[in-house]
């Protein structure tokens, strides 16, 4: 196990919790040490509780752990919120001169430091540093050089001009001192440093960076948690690639701005949450029948209906499976790690451009809102590749006409893929549309003609299924009967859960989804296992369900649907008692 | 674009299948006719629809065109005009697809005023559903789902335009050919978001909108000392009660198009087949 330190700190909407977490995540960055961060947060602006975790640690971390070191408690309910994580020798950062906070005493065990944050940070210049006082405090706690904090302080308040960084920097060194010389501590907490250098992004920004890495030009979208991060992460820098970002009036109109860009020729995508999906759905029938490439990232939360919008699900699979009337041919893609987020969404463009489909992009709030640390080589442009299919110029759609010089976007083609002109292009002229057509773009109700349509528009699929490589990411040990799949955001801490496992003695192979449709047949490999355990976000294993379908076998399921993601240590525990459990206990 | 296009150049080779006498058939016309006289030809023009009578027309026309869902031609175009703003956009609908399930886009479009036309095929009712109240019918206006009329006031579009801050408001009528062509031509000109309703009476199901109600009654804006450029005189226009008019209502003079304000002027479709120069600096953001 990696020497890891969990830091949290919490409070009311509005404290500001947000932004010392990541000042604080990102001094850590900039001091060569991995991080991976987590939010606890209410659908609401102010008041409420809301947390900021950062799990850190000189080796790579993927996942968020049931444990907490250092906490920095703005409320008591701070404290009360998060006791379960909490252990012996955990250290609760806390102001006792706050009039909640008063009465406080930490519990048995436990390490409490009352420090004065808001009187220490008047002093400094402002009760409003009170958090960087504390994060100070912190330092003193886990023996971070606090320089490290000065470089993330002038990159959150330089821009703010005068003696503000200096007065944070100020404020924080109180917060040192101030333990330093009131308590005698003799912790094993400390954060060593390192000469890495790391980049810190979350999914969201993994998302928009790999849009616009690969070509992306025009966003369209309407704010939703958590896929807002996306368009505000595009706006102001697609713009600079000669691109634009349009607010719609709501997701109708946003998905159908982006699939009239995509049809002028544009990289296009919008991006939304479940909610938004149903509404785009009326849309998503027209975009494959007119066959526009389209990227429709769907960041899911808890649903049905408004559900939880701040908190976690997988709960979406069936929606962009089967969405829409009629039958839709589709990919689904699902980014396993934020990383995966960069790299997903580029062959997402491809994908689309290529088999001219749209691509649901599903990544999820655990990944949206979780920052991770990487080296920044993990996005290296270089290898970033823009396939944009197959376009016609004014001399190649001479290729694609009938006899009367009619061009046909849609022409019936053994790999089911038809030429694509942007319009503009001299002689291209043609319609489209979602009523069935023939090759040259135009209704019709001819039975021969619909059923060849159809056909080659299911027929991108099987090209694609032979053309692409849809494997999973594999990892553990290659012979273990003990088979855990699972697809999206849970690999991180599935992957952490084996370290865990391994120390019982206790081996699994693991194969990491990120395709839901096409999707890895994974027959051979379940057919090779004991036991097949099926790791995911939602209530009824819709996953569990297609791999069933697919290798006629029954599968243990593994869910979580009360709004927060896996943690590697709960992980592992419930994959040891599934294994010991007769397939037919689990629900 | 070229100049020896004609507006037969727009014409595909299918045959229509409006009813005949459908007012539709001249709307069409003077789009066709619009289009080829203001320099554009079928290459450059990208021709957007939603669903009914007026959806047809991409089938009709021949130029680049998308015939999309009900009530959503108007993104559609918008995305179109932002992605490559040297097309010619122009968008169809009818007055169920404009001002019943697109009334929010209207709104909004007419707002962003994005250097695009917008034709409403208005007649009063849906044709292809065989004979419903549509948004734009009379209060008493009798049909199959409203048997002693809608008992609702109809929608007023044109005050709709207007109070949504447009810069291109008109009214024409199918069967007057010659204004018609008029009118969309000085929309397509318009630099900004031009609203053409266009009266295109539907002879099936529509007994009281019909052509000799229009021809008695409509007003034409050019005889009258009507200044369009006059927001007050455009108001007066669109809320008088007794007459129905016929012209340019309101023409903003300083509208300035969307994606100018916004600098938008880039060919979207255009791109490197390798990330942008500089990509890499958007990894370096997150030091």
């Amino acid at each position: 196990m990696p020497e890891d330190l969990n830091w949290a700190i919490g409070g009311e909407a509005g404290d500001g919790i947000d932004s010392t977490g990541k000042i604080f995540a990102q001094a850590l960055s900039r001091a060569g040490r991995h991080v991976f961060t987590s939010k606890d947060f209410a659908s609401r602006i102010r008041g409420g509780y809301t947390a900021y975790k950062i799990r850190t640690s000189v080796d790579r971390v993927e996942s968020v752990v049931d444990r907490l070191d250092i906490l920095i408690a703005l409320t008591q309910r701070t404290v009360e919120e998060n006791m379960e994580e909490l252990h012996e020798g955990s250290v609760i950062i806390y102001d006792g001169e706050r009039t909640t906070m008063k009465d406080f005493e930490a519990p048995d065990g436990m390490i409490g430091l009352n420090v004065p944050l808001r009187r220490l940070a008047e002093e400094a210049g402002g009760a409003i540093m009170q958090n960087i006082v504390a994060l100070g405090a912190a330092c003193e706690v886990s023996e971070f050089p606090i320089e490290n904090l000065d470089e993330s302080l002038e990159k959150r308040f330089g821009q703010k001009g005068g003696s503000i960084v200096e007065n944070n920097s100020k404020a924080a060194r109180a917060g040192q001192e101030y333990v330093r010389e009131n308590y005698d501590l003799d912790l094993d907490y400390e954060l060593e440093t390192t000469d890495a250098d790391y980049v810190l992004l979350n999914g969201d920004e993994a998302i928009g960076m790999g849009a616009i890495a690969a070509g992306c030009r025009f966003y369209a979208g309407y704010p939703i948690t958590p896929a807002t991060n996306v368009m505000e992460y595009m706006t102001g820098r697609v713009e600079q690639f000669g691109g634009a970002v349009v607010q719609a009036e709501d997701e109708l109109s946003a998905i159908n701005m982006a699939l009239g860009a995509a049809r002028a020729g544009a990289r296009s995508m919008t991006a939304t949450s479940g909610p938004g999906i149903d509404l785009m759905t009326e849309t998503f029938g027209l975009i494959a029948t007119s066959e526009t490439p389209l990227v429709i990232t769907n960041v899911m939360r808890s649903g049905p209906s408004t559900g939880m919008p701040t908190k976690q699900e997988q709960g979406d699979l069936n929606q962009m499976l089967y969405g829409g009337h009629g039958e839709i041919p589709r990919f689904v893609l699902t980014p396993t790690s934020i990383s995966e987020c960069f790299h997903k969404t580029v062959e997402a463009f491809n994908l689309a451009e290529k088999y001219q489909t749209p691509v649901y992009l599903a990544a999820d709030l655990a990944l949206a809102v979780s920052e991770q640390t990487f080296p920044p080589e993990e996005f290296d442009m270089d290898k970033v590749e823009i396939d944009r299919g197959k376009v016609v110029d004014e001399e190649s759609l001479g290729e694609w006409v009938n006899d009367k010089q009619q061009f046909k976007p849609h022409a019936l083609t053994e790999d089911g893929v038809s030429p694509r002109a942007f319009p503009g292009t001299k002689g291209g002229a043609h319609m489209s549309t979602g009523l069935e057509h023939d090759e040259l773009g135009r209704r019709t109700e001819d039975t021969d003609m619909r059923v060849e349509q159809v056909d080659k528009r299911n027929r991108k699929v099987e090209t694609a299924i032979e053309n692409e490589d849809w494997s999973p990411r594999e990892f553990g040990d290659a012979d273990s009967g003990n088979l855990v799949i699972s697809w999206g955001s849970n690999e991180g801490a599935i992957r952490e859960a084996m370290e865990f496992l391994e120390e019982d003695d206790v081996s699994v192979r693991f194969l990491s989804v990120p395709y839901i449709f096409p999707r890895p047949d994974l027959t051979e490999e379940i057919a090779a296992a004991d036991d097949v355990i099926v790791v995911e976000c939602n209530a009824t294993g819709q996953f569990a369900d297609l791999i069933e379908h697919d290798a006629l076998r029954r599968v243990k399921r593994l869910n979580k649907y009360n709004g927060v993601r896996f943690k590697a240590d709960e992980l592992a525990a419930k994959i040891k008692q599934a294994l010991s459990e007769s397939v037919e206990a689990t629900p | 674009m070229s100049s020896d296009v004609r507006f037969t150049d727009f014409k595909s080779d299918k045959q229509p299948t409006w009813c005949p006498g459908c007012g539709d058939f001249g709307t069409m016309n003077g789009m066709m006719k619009g289009l080829a006289e203001t320099g554009n030809d079928p290459d450059n023009t990208f021709l957007v629809a939603g669903i009914g009578c007026s959806g047809k027309i991409g089938t009709y026309m021949h130029s680049y065109a998308l015939h999309g869902v009900h009530g959503r031609a108007l993104p559609v175009g918008i995305g179109a005009k932002l992605a490559n703003p040297n097309l010619e956009v122009m968008v169809a609908g009818g007055d169920g697809d404009g001002f019943s399930i697109g009334a929010g886009h209207f709104v909004h479009a007419v707002r962003r005023n994005v250097n695009m036309t917008y034709v409403v095929m208005d007649n009063r009712i849906y044709g292809l559903t065989k004979g419903q109240a549509s948004p734009t019918s009379r209060e008493d206006f009798e049909t199959s789902t409203t048997p002693d009329g809608p008992m609702q006031a109809p929608v007023n579009p044109h005050a709709l335009a207007l109070a949504a801050g447009g810069t291109f408001i008109a009214q024409s009528f199918s069967s007057d050919a010659l204004r018609h062509v008029e009118i969309i031509k000085q929309a397509i000109e318009h630099p900004g978001f031009a609203f053409v309703n266009c009266y295109s009476p539907c002879v099936t199901f529509n007994d009281v909108d019909t052509y000799d109600y229009f021809r008695d009654s409509l007003v034409d804006l050019k005889e009258e000392d009507h200044d369009p450029t006059d927001k007050d005189a455009a108001k007066d226009v669109i809320f008088d009660s007794e007459k129905e008019y016929m012209g340019v209502i309101y023409k903003d003079e300083n509208s300035v198009p969307f994606e100018e304000r916004w600098g938008i002027s880039e060919d979207m479709s255009q791109i490197e087949d390798k990330p942008p120069e500089g990509a890499m600096d958007l990894v370096r953001e997150f030091y």
